[in-house]
Formats: structure tokens, sequence, C-alpha cells
């Protein structure tokens, strides 16, 4: 720590040189802190609420729907506490571009997920109501919707007396209490009761049955004995964890992991290539100053050790301000892209990670130019050979 | 203080500059290269420039490794963009070339995508029966009523589920899409559990190779055969649409696709809309395909975009870098350069040739990797049926000219800033300096 101030000193030597280089770090660890965001916001499995969570959903695939029936065999099962289920809508509001997912569940959808805060009266409403509508809060901004508001749905699938209009009543906007998953407010839910009675083609049928479970450790227990109960029927299904279905959803869609480390092994190896240039660079023109370090006792260890703090204090400098800025810039990106991104803040892992690379980054760079840095011999150094 | 001033007003030309850059079309780039080459050779301000240019490139070499920051930085940059680029092409190609203007699919109104669509039995016959329907020799319309049913499959690359069209077929299907054609075993006979599939999907999915049998819905179906049409066809399966409608209890067809010619579909289209029974969209299959290959497409451009915008920031700051440091080495020998009568603009020119040189070569570098790891290379995503849809990516030459215009843009900024300072240099300073 003494030293401190010496590794400044030499890292500013050349001003212009170091605010390059570490402009440049800035900006790769800015898009590493975008990047892997996304990477974390497309595999992480929801919030923690959902962990003692199972979705039961149709073997056969994802479009398939099951029988309503089902409910009550699945809440008969020991080890399930609660169990409530939704059916996909796909109704549009005004234009496909305005795209949001939306889905009839049931008066219990509140309990189950309680992850989302909403005023205990919204909630009657929302039971009390026929064509009640529940949407989230960044939703209701984007769009203007205020509670008592008509929203004219169009259905895509289920028409309604021949017609594709589903008028529903804003009667109430949930808010989700973990603010990095903020994406999920863009959803609208009506009354299955409602829907199921209103439709023109389908009865009785679900999507997926969401189930509570008494204890998260039984889950791979009651997910079997879930399956159990439709073995061999036309209507098959699969009960997995929650985080285990959106990860196998969010996959369908790309190997985000892959892409993000493919693009980040780019411009990872330049960055070290540019680093290392500039610390070889550094070492290069102090060579004088260097062997003057070990006139006055410094020993060969402590140059190289100097060195490498030298270029380890650049990419962390560098790094944490990347880090920071994209954390900075992050929440306005979001809302830029339309809840398509469905990213906030950059996460503890991210960081974790982040500053290990930077210590690697660091320590690789700086290897070459500290050991010959250490090599020096005073009077070669200071005969200018 | 008038230095600042001077360089505010050179970075806002030249980012005026870089905007007029991004929109040339080749012919305009051609016009500046030719201009470039003729003031290059002909006046004496430009041979004095191109005499300073090779002595700078002729010092090169001593530099390779810090050199080296700027063509790898920029090839970095050209890399990944090209790439991105390249897979919002793949995608919006595959789709497009399933659709041409000479049939036409018809949905239940309102339903936008196959998946959402329901047309019941009774209602194919009247579509049939109305104008615009082309007839084969035996005088039978040319019509496919058929439905699809979203299959699990193992993928090959990790085991995982994934979605997978399995679309049910009339018997004129083949002959209503003409680009599509068996290449192993043949076509599914009518009335049994036989399947035939396409080629991306057999690429993706384990289990699809003929004489296969593979358990969907229940029951047991066998693979006999492949077809390949070149498009977003190739990732489905293709069976019966009875025989598929039978195993998953479904009373209705989702789609009807009708031949009707580039000249009878305008009279298709009126006859649908005239008859009340028929809540029905029309669209051509151009239209239809061309609607769901636009979000992804301007989705992976933005991204890309985006993503290679940052990179490129990077990139022009270890551009900066090199340069910087280049004229900062070659003090001397611009100062001595200077002293015997180079003048600015031969002494500017020198440094951003050289600077843009080593860009295109980054420019280049970067293309053909992006070109040799990703032209052709298949991958799926989820399209707008809740399934696979496989496609290659294709880094078309449009695409590596706009990454060589990033690099040179990225050369440009990269070296006007250090050609300025080699252009001021106080010579006596510069020529005392050890």
């Amino acid at each position: 720590m003494k030293y401190l101030h010496l590794i400044w000193a030499q890292l500013f030597c050349s001003r212009t040189r170091t605010a390059l280089t570490l402009l440049s770090v800035v900006t790769a660890f800015m898009l590493f802190g975008l990047l892997d965001s996304v990477r974390v916001a497309f595999n992480s499995g929801g919030s923690v609420d959902g962990a003692n969570r199972l979705v039961v959903a149709s073997r056969l695939s994802i479009t398939q729907t099951l029988p309503i029936r089902l409910l009550q065999q699945i809440e008969g099962i020991p080890g399930v506490r609660q169990a409530t289920y939704a059916m996909w809508f796909g109704g549009i509001y005004q234009d496909m571009k305005n795209f949001f997912p939306n889905f009839s569940v049931a008066p219990d959808f509140f309990e189950v997920y309680t992850e989302y805060e909403v005023p205990p009266e919204q909630v009657e409403a929302f039971k009390a109501t026929r064509t009640a509508a529940a949407v989230g809060e960044a939703l209701a901004l984007k769009h203007g919707w205020k509670i008592g508001d008509t929203i004219p749905l169009q259905a895509t699938i289920f028409p309604r007396n021949g017609s594709n209009d589903w008028p529903l009543e804003l009667t109430t906007i949930f808010r989700v209490k973990d603010r990095s998953q903020v994406g999920q407010e863009n959803q609208l839910v009506m009354n299955w009761s409602y829907f199921d009675e209103a439709n023109d083609y389908i009865k009785n049928q679900v999507s997926w049955f969401t189930v509570v479970l008494d204890d998260p450790a039984q889950a791979s227990q009651v997910a079997q004995a879930i399956d159990a109960l439709s073995a061999n029927s036309d209507h098959e299904t699969r009960s997995q964890t929650e985080s285990a279905f959106q990860q196998a959803f969010a996959k369908q869609f790309a190997d985000i992991g892959l892409i993000v480390t493919a693009i980040m092994g780019a411009v990872f190896f330049t960055l070290v290539l540019l680093t290392g240039n500039t610390m070889a660079q550094a070492v290069r023109e102090r060579i004088p100053e260097l062997a003057t370090l070990k006139t006055l006792g410094f020993t060969d260890g402590s140059v190289l050790g100097l060195v490498l703090a030298e270029s380890v204090l650049l990419v962390v400098l560098g790094g944490m301000l990347g880090l920071g800025l994209s954390a900075a810039i992050m929440p306005g990106l979001a809302r830029a892209s339309g809840g398509m991104m469905p990213i906030q803040t950059v996460v503890a892992q991210t960081w974790l990670v982040g500053l290990a690379l930077m210590l690697v980054i660091g320590l690789v760079v700086g290897l070459l130019p500290a050991l010959r840095a250490q090599r020096l011999r005073i009077v070669d150094a200071l005969a200018g050979r | 203080m008038k230095n600042v001033l001077k360089n505010l007003a050179v970075l806002l030309v030249l980012l005026a500059a870089l905007v007029v850059w991004t929109l040339l079309p080749w012919a305009g780039v051609l016009a500046v290269v030719v201009l470039l080459a003729l003031w290059l050779w002909l006046t004496r301000s430009g041979r004095l420039a191109r005499e300073a240019t090779r002595i700078g490139i002729a010092s090169l070499p001593q530099r390779w490794g810090a050199s080296s920051v700027i063509i790898v930085g920029i090839a970095g940059v050209v890399g990944v963009l090209v790439a991105m680029l390249a897979m919002g092409e793949g995608f919006q190609a595959t789709l497009q070339a399933a659709g041409n203007d000479e049939t036409a699919i018809v949905l239940r109104g309102g339903s936008q995508a196959e998946t959402n669509s329901v047309i019941s039995r009774s209602q194919v016959p009247l579509i049939a029966a109305l104008p615009g329907v082309q007839r084969d020799a035996d005088g039978r319309p040319l019509l496919s009523a058929e439905l699809s049913q979203v299959v699990n499959l193992p993928t090959r690359a990790d085991g995982t589920d994934a979605n997978v069209q399995f679309r049910g077929i009339g018997e004129d299907a083949w002959q209503v899409r003409e680009g599509v054609r068996i290449i192993e075993g043949r076509k599914p006979t009518t009335g049994l559990r036989e399947l035939a599939a396409g080629r991306g999907a057999q690429s993706q999915f384990q289990g699809l190779e003929v004489g296969n049998l593979l358990m969907l819905g229940n029951q047991e179906w066998s693979v006999v055969g492949v077809f390949a049409s070149d498009d977003a066809y190739e990732s489905e399966l293709w069976g019966d649409a009875q025989t598929l409608a039978t195993t998953y209890n479904r009373g209705a067809y989702q789609s009807v696709l009708v031949r009707t010619g580039a000249e009878g579909f305008e009279s298709f289209k009126a006859a649908v809309e005239a008859d009340p029974q028929l809540k029905l969209d029309v669209l051509t299959t151009r239209a239809y395909f061309a609607q769901q290959s636009g979000g992804l497409k301007t989705l992976l451009t933005a991204l890309g975009t985006v993503i290679g915008g940052i990179m490129a920031v990077g990139a022009i700051f270890g551009a900066l870098n090199t340069m910087y440091a280049a004229v900062a080495t070659r003090a001397r020998e611009i100062a001595t350069m200077r002293a015997i009568g180079f003048r600015g603009t031969p002494v500017v020119t020198a440094v951003m040739l050289e600077t843009m040189l080593l860009a295109l070569l980054g420019g280049l570098l970067g293309g053909l990797v992006a070109w040799l790891l990703f032209n052709n290379y298949s991958v799926s995503t989820l399209g707008s049926n809740f399934s696979q849809v496989v496609f290659q990516f294709k880094v078309t030459p449009a695409l590596l000219w706009t990454g060589l215009k990033w690099a040179l843009g990225i050369g440009l900024l990269g070296g006007l800033f250090p050609a300025l300072r080699a252009a001021r240099l106080p010579i006596t300073v510069a020529l005392r300096e050890v």
C-alpha cells in the first residue's frame, strides 16, 4: 500500500496514453456489463419467490392444452399447498408491434404470485368484475392506462360471438417488488372464468397449472406424482420447476450464453493486445527510471510487483468505471427497447465475474513487461544498452 | 486554447463527414477514391503526400506490434457486426424464400399467424370453389388445407427439447408448393402415420433418419422421407392432415394454401372478402412470410449496430493510442521532413493514409473471419408459430461492404488527430528531442 502513490504516478506518467487505454478498457467492460446482464436476465429463472413453484404443462408441446379437471387431482397430491392455472390468450392491443404477453388466470393468481404487489381492494375488484383486467405498472404507464379504463384487446386465437373484440375493464395495476425483474410488469391478465364462458372455441381447458409446494426440496417427487396422474392419457403433463421451465423456453430463442461468450471473447482478445501494448511501451520508456529504482535498493521482486500492480490498477480502474457506466445507462436502454431487453441493473454475479476478469487481464498483460523490468541489469539500463 | 477550439471544429467536421460517409453509396465511394488518386498523382502536394506516406509505411514493419492493435481491434468490430447482421439476413432470406406471389395463404380474420388461426372443415370446399383458384390437369382445385401441431423433439446440440412444427398437409401440398422436393425416401402416404422431415429439421433434431420410428402424440410415426425446399419449410415435419387431426383430436384446419397464380390473386382475394360466410384474411405467401420475418431482422440489426458501435468506440481509442505513439516515436523523422519542405497537408495525409491502410486490413480480416466462420452456419430460433425455424447465416457482399465502411470510418476517426499533431509539432523542439 505504501507504494500506491508511486504506482499512481507511474500510471499517469504519460497522460494521453493512459487516458486512451483507460477509455478502451471502459468501453470493453461497459459492453461486458450490458451483455452479461442480458445473459443473466435470460437465464435466471425469475424471482426467488418462484423457488417453491412448479409449472405443469403438456408434455406434447407448449401449444397443447390440458383439461381443467386435473386441478382437483393435483391439489390432492401430498406436498402441494396450492394450485392455480392459466390459459394463454395471445391478444394484441391496437397493433402487433405493441406485443405483450396476456392470458386468463384463476381468481387466486395474486395469492400464488407473491412477487407482485397489489392493493387488496384491487385484488377484490379483479375477482368481482367479470371482464376485469390486471396489468403491470410499466405496461399501464407505457399505454397511459388508468384504473377504470376500457382496454380494447383484439383476439388473435379466440373470437367471442364471432368477433375478435374483447373489451376489458382495467381494475388492477400490480407492481413487481424486485425491481430487477421489472420486465414482468409487461403483461396483462384477465379472468379465466370469463374467458372460458365467452370464447367460441374452447371449453374447460388451460395452458398450464402452477403448483405451490410445501417444501421446495420435494419438487422432484411432487413433479413425478403429478405427471403420473395423466400418464398414458391424451393429455400427458410435464412438471418442472419454474426456473427450469423458463430457461428451457429462453433457450429456444437462441443460446444467448454462447453468443455473449463469443462476442466478449473477441472484445477481450483485442483488449489484452491493446493494454499489453500500452504496458510494454510504458516499461520501455521508463527503463532508466526503473534502473534508478533498483539502484536505490528496490529488489527485482518489488520492481516486478510495481509493474504488475500498475497494469492491474489500469484494468481494474477502467473496468470498474465501465461496469458502473453500464449500470447507469441500463434503465434508459431497457426503456428504449420497449421492454424487449429485460435488464435493469448489473447483478452481483456480473460484478464478481467482471472483477475476476479484470484481475486476470491485468496480470496477463502486465506479466511480460514486468518480467522484463525484473530482469533489468542496472548497468546496462543506465547506459542505455 | 486556440488548438482546443480548432480540435473541436475538426471534430464537428469529422462527425458530419462520418454521417455522409455511412450514407454514401458505392458509386460515391468510388468517386472519392478516384478524386484522391487523381490528387495524389497529378498535383505537387499530392506527390509530396505520396512520398511522405511511403516513408511512413516503410517504417511500419518496425511497429507491427503496435499496429496490430489497430488491425485486430477493427477486425473484431467488423467481425461481430457482420456476423450479427448476417444472422438477421439469413433468417429473413429463409422465411422470404418460402413466399411468392403465385400462392396465397388463407387464415382466420385477425389471426396474424398460422398457430392462432382456425378454419373449419366446412369452409374448405367454399374456398376451393372460388374464382382465381388454379386447377390441375384433372380439374381439381390446387389447394392444401393444413393444420400444424407443435411437437417436442430433442435437439442434436444438447438433447434438450425444442418445439418443432408438425404440419398436416393435403395431397396437393406438393404441387401447390413448387420448390419442395423429396431428396431421400418417399412422400408420406395419405391415411398412414408416416411423415417426411425437412432437411433443416433433420440437421437440428435427433431421430429423423429415414426408417426411424418416432413417438408423437402417443402414437408411433415412421419417418419415410426427407424433403428439401431451401426455405422455412425445411424446419418442419410433414404428414397427412387427416391422420394428424385424429392423433391430436383436432377438428379443424388452420390455414389453406391456394395456388392462384400472380394474376388470379386479386380476384381470389376479392371473392373471399365478398363472401359473408368467410371471415378470412387472404395474403400472398410473400406478404405473409415478409411479415413473419420483420421483427427479428429489425431486432438483430439494432443489436448488431449497438454492440458494433460500442466496440467501435473502443477500437477508435485503440487506434488513437497507437497512432499517437507512432507519431511520437517518429517525431524527429517527421520534423526533419517538415524542415526540408514537406508542408502540413502531405504530413497529415501521410498519417491518415497509413491509418486507413491498417483499418482496411482490419476490415478485410474481420470480414474474412466472419465469412469463414459463419457463412452458411446453421442455427435455429423460435419463430412466430411457437416453433423452431432453422436458418443459415448469410454473409452477403453487401454486409461485407458495410463492414469495410465501418472499418474505414474508424480509421478516419482514429487517424485524424494524431495526423494533426504530427503537422503541428514545433520543428525545433522535435528535432532536439532524444
